[in-house]
C-alpha cells in the first residue's frame, strides 16, 4: 500500500476530493431546477482519479480533458465560482458562458479545456507536448480520456505520432466503465486497456482509480518518467461513475446491485476512514472539511446566480482575433454587421444581425427548391 | 518583380516565414525527406532541420490536432494536407476544435494555425482528390479561408497566412503549381487578407472568380472584349473569409450584372452565397439575376472527356456574361446538360 502524504497535502486531496463531490451533486440540482442547460455529466466516483493525477503534475504542466471536466478544473484550481457560472452560462463563467458543462477551460492554470468530441483531445494534446518541446521546457501533459475514446481513430494517431515523435504526454484513460451506456466488455476486444498502447509503442501502467494514493503514486512515477525520457506513457485509471452518464440517463444498461458494489468503493468515504485511522484528521477535521466544501459551493451558485448573461452584443465577439488592418467581411455578412474596420459597431449590430441570419436557410431552400435557371437544368454547368 | 512558378512562390514564402520566426513549423505527409506531394517544401528540410520541417505519418485528423494544440501554446504551425480531400478526414479537428476553440473558451486563447491543402480538377485522380471544397470551409466562423490564383497572391496570401492569429484555411490549385507570374521581392510584402483583386478592369459586366476560375475568368473577359465588344471586370476576392463584398458590389454598382464562377458544387456553394449577398444588398443595382457558373453536381470523374465537362471553362463564362447582357449567343458551343 502506497504511503500517505503529509498531513497537509492529505488533507487537502480529501478537501479537493469532497469540494468536486458536492459540487457535482449541487450541479445536478441546479440542472433539475433548470439553471442548467445542455448536457451535464457528473464525476461522482471519479474523484480519487482526478485528484491523484492532477496532483502528481506541476503548476506549469497541461492538463486536457473531455466533456467530464468541472473536476479537472477545480483541481487546477479554477475557482468553484466560475465553474458554476459556466454552467449557468453567465458572463463570469470559466469559458464566458460560450463553452457550458463540457467545455470548461483556464488558460491561466494550464487547464486546456474540457472537448466535447470523445478522443477529440488526444491530437491537441501532442500538440501541446510538442510545442513545450519545442520550446526547451520540461513540463510535460496529461490528456485524460474514457474507455470509450480509447476506440477512436485519434487514439491510435496521436499514440503513435506521439511515440515516434517521443512527445511528453501522459495519456491517461480514465475507464469508469462504459463508453457512455455501453459496457467495456462490450465496446473493445481489448478489456485491458493500459495494452492497447503497445502496438503503437506506447507501453502502458494501471492504477485502481478509487484509490487516490495508489492513482497518485502510477501517476508520479509516469509523469516522471515522461518528463525524463520524454516518450508517452498510456495509464489506466480503473475507476466507475457513480451517477448516469449525464443527467438525462435511466440507467438501464446497468444494475443496481452493481453500482451498490462499486459504491462500497467510494473513494471520498474510503480515504477519510483512512486517515481516521492513521489520525491524520478527527471527526471533527472531517466534518469541517465537508462544511467548507458545502459552503464554497453554496458561494459559487451564489455567485452564479447573480452573475449577468452575457450581453446580446456580445455575441460576435472572439469568433476571430480581429485586426483592424483587414478589410472585409469575417462574419455576419449581413448589413448591419459589416464593419470590420470598427469591431465595436459590429458588435453593437449584432443583435440585428440576428434577425437577417435568420433568413438565410430560407433563401437557400427556395434556391434548392427552384434551381431552375431559364431553360438549364441546376446543378449542371449552364 | 521576380518571375517565379506559383509553387517556388509558396515555397519562397514558407522560407521567409521559417527564417523570421522561429516559432514556425511544418508539418506534414512526406513533406521533407520526399520534398511535398508537389514539392512545394522541397528543400525546407535540409535547410531548417526535421525539429521544424516534419514528416508525420497518415494522419490527418491528428497531425491538424496536433497543429491546434501547438498553436493554443505559442507556436505557428504550418500543416500541408496533400489534397482538399484528405481535409475531411481532419474536420473534427478543423471545425469544432481549430475554428471554435477561441470561442468555446470565451476568448483566453487563439489558434494561429495554418493548414495548406490543393484543389481541383484537370489530373484524371477522380472522385477522391479532385474537387473544389472551398465552399465548406467558408461555412464555418472562426476559419479564414485563402484562395490565391497568382504566384503574387501565394507568396503574400501565405506570409499573411502565418502571421495571423486565427486559423486559416488556405487553399492552393494543383493546376496552378506551375504557372508563372510575377512576385514582388521584399520580405515582407503581404497580401492583407480581405482585398480582392481587380484582375481585369470593365464596365459591363461583374465577373468574381474563385481559385483558378480567375484566371479563366480573365480569358473569359478577353474573349468577350474581342468577340463581343464586351467590358467585363474581373475579380478575384483572393480571400474568401474575410470577404472583401464592399470591392463586389461596388463593381456591381457600374456593371449592374455579375456572374460569379467557381469550380466547386453549385449548391451551398462560394457563387449561391455570393448570389445572395449581392440580392440582399444591391437588388437596386441589378439589370439581371446574378449567374453562377460552377462544377457539375457530380463527384468528379475519371474519364478525361468526362473530367474536362465536369468543370468550367472560358465559354461557360461567356455565355452566362453575355446572358446576363441579353445578348445572343450565337456561336458559343451549347453546353453539356442543357436541355
Amino acid at each position: 500500500m502506497p504511503t500517505l502524504p503529509d498531513p497537509d497535502v492529505a488533507r487537502e486531496w480529501l478537501a479537493t476530493m469532497t469540494l468536486i463531490r458536492r459540487f457535482e451533486e449541487r450541479a445536478g440540482e441546479m440542472y433539475a431546477r433548470a439553471k442548467v442547460g445542455g448536457f451535464l455529466h457528473l464525476s461522482i466516483g471519479e474523484e480519487a482519479t482526478i485528484v491523484g493525477s492532477a496532483r502528481a503534475l506541476r503548476a506549469g504542466d497541461y492538463l486536457i480533458s473531455t466533456y467530464r471536466s468541472h473536476g479537472h478544473a477545480l483541481v487546477r484550481g479554477t475557482p468553484p465560482e466560475n465553474v458554476m457560472a459556466e454552467l449557468f452560462g453567465r458572463v463570469d463563467g470559466c469559458s464566458g458562458g460560450r463553452g457550458g458543462s463540457m467545455h470548461m477551460f483556464d488558460l491561466s492554470r494550464r487547464f486546456m479545456g474540457g472537448y466535447g468530441i470523445v478522443g477529440g483531445n488526444l491530437p491537441i494534446a501532442a500538440g501541446i507536448g510538442l510545442a513545450s518541446d519545442y520550446q526547451g521546457t520540461d513540463d510535460i501533459t496529461l490528456c485524460t480520456f474514457g474507455d470509450g475514446a480509447s476506440n477512436q481513430g485519434t487514439f491510435g494517431e496521436t499514440l503513435n505520432l506521439a511515440a515516434l515523435w517521443r512527445l511528453p504526454v501522459v495519456f491517461m484513460v480514465t475507464n469508469n466503465q462504459f463508453g457512455m451506456g455501453t459496457a467495456l466488455r462490450r465496446h473493445s476486444a481489448v478489456t485491458d486497456l493500459r495494452r492497447k498502447g503497445e502496438s503503437l509503442g506506447v507501453p502502458g501502467m494501471r492504477c485502481d482509480g478509487m484509490d487516490v494514493l495508489e492513482t497518485h503514486e502510477v501517476l508520479t512515477e509516469a509523469v516522471r518518467r515522461v518528463r525524463e525520457d520524454r516518450r508517452p506513457l498510456l495509464v489506466e485509471a480503473v475507476t466507475y461513475r457513480f451517477r448516469g452518464h449525464s443527467m438525462a440517463d435511466p440507467e438501464q444498461y446497468r444494475t443496481k446491485e452493481e453500482v451498490a458494489s462499486w459504491r462500497e468503493r467510494d473513494p471520498i468515504a474510503t480515504f477519510s476512514a483512512l486517515l481516521l485511522d492513521e489520525g491524520v484528521i478527527d471527526a471533527a477535521e472531517l466534518a469541517l472539511i465537508d462544511a467548507e466544501a458545502m459552503a464554497r459551493v453554496d458561494a459559487a451558485v451564489a455567485f452564479a446566480e447573480s452573475s449577468p448573461f452575457p450581453e446580446p452584443e456580445s455575441l460576435y465577439d472572439d469568433v476571430y482575433v480581429l485586426d483592424p488592418q483587414v478589410r472585409g467581411h469575417y462574419s455576419g455578412e449581413t448589413d448591419d454587421a459589416r464593419s470590420r474596420s470598427a469591431p465595436a459597431d459590429a458588435q453593437a449590430a449584432a443583435g440585428d444581425g440576428g434577425a437577417s441570419n435568420d433568413e438565410i436557410p430560407q433563401q437557400l431552400t427556395r434556391a434548392l427548391a427552384t434551381g431552375e435557371d431559364g431553360d438549364e437544368r441546376p446543378g449542371v454547368i449552364p | 518583380m521576380t518571375q517565379m512558378r506559383y509553387r517556388e512562390a509558396l515555397n519562397s514564402a514558407l522560407r521567409e516565414e521559417l527564417s523570421r520566426d522561429e516559432r514556425v513549423l511544418l508539418m506534414g505527409e512526406d513533406i521533407g525527406v520526399f520534398g511535398g506531394a508537389f514539392k512545394v517544401t522541397e528543400g525546407l528540410l535540409e535547410e531548417f532541420g526535421e525539429h521544424r520541417v516534419r514528416d508525420t505519418p497518415i494522419s490527418e485528423n491528428t497531425i491538424v490536432g496536433v497543429g491546434v494544440g501547438a498553436a493554443m501554446t505559442g507556436l505557428r504551425p504550418v500543416v500541408e494536407l496533400m489534397t482538399i480531400n484528405f481535409a475531411l478526414l481532419a474536420f473534427d479537428q478543423i471545425v469544432n476544435h481549430a475554428a471554435h476553440i477561441r470561442y468555446m473558451f470565451g476568448g483566453q486563447v487563439s489558434v494561429p494555425l495554418v493548414v495548406r491543402m490543393p484543389q481541383g480538377a484537370g489530373h484524371q485522380l477522380g472522385p477522391t482528390h479532385s474537387h473544389c471544397l472551398e465552399a465548406l470551409f467558408l461555412h464555418v466562423p472562426g476559419l479564414l479561408v485563402a484562395t490565391p490564383a497568382t504566384a503574387a497572391d501565394a507568396k503574400g496570401l501565405l506570409k499573411a497566412a502565418i502571421r495571423d492569429e486565427n486559423p486559416v484555411i488556405f487553399i492552393e490549385h494543383e493546376a496552378l503549381y506551375g504557372v508563372r507570374g510575377e512576385v514582388p521581392e521584399g520580405h515582407d510584402e503581404l497580401v492583407p487578407f480581405g482585398v480582392a483583386r481587380v484582375a481585369r478592369e470593365g464596365s459591363d459586366v461583374t465577373i468574381v472568380g474563385v481559385s483558378r476560375m480567375a484566371l479563366t475568368a480573365e480569358r473569359a473577359a478577353e474573349t468577350l472584349a474581342a468577340e463581343h465588344g464586351v467590358q467585363a471586370e474581373v475579380i478575384d476576392p483572393r480571400t474568401l473569409r474575410p470577404l472583401d463584398l464592399d470591392s463586389i458590389l461596388a463593381s456591381v454598382a457600374r456593371t449592374n450584372r455579375c456572374v460569379t464562377v467557381e469550380e466547386g458544387w453549385p449548391h451551398g456553394g462560394v457563387g449561391a452565397n455570393l448570389a445572395a449577398l449581392i440580392a440582399e444588398q444591391a437588388f437596386d443595382d441589378l439589370d439581371a439575376p446574378v449567374h453562377r457558373v460552377t462544377g457539375a453536381d457530380v463527384p468528379m470523374p475519371y474519364s478525361k472527356p468526362l473530367e474536362d465537362i465536369a468543370y468550367p471553362h472560358e465559354q461557360q463564362i461567356v455565355r452566362a456574361a453575355l446572358t446576363t447582357l441579353g445578348v445572343a449567343q450565337d456561336g458559343v458551343a451549347p453546353m453539356p446538360g442543357a436541355s
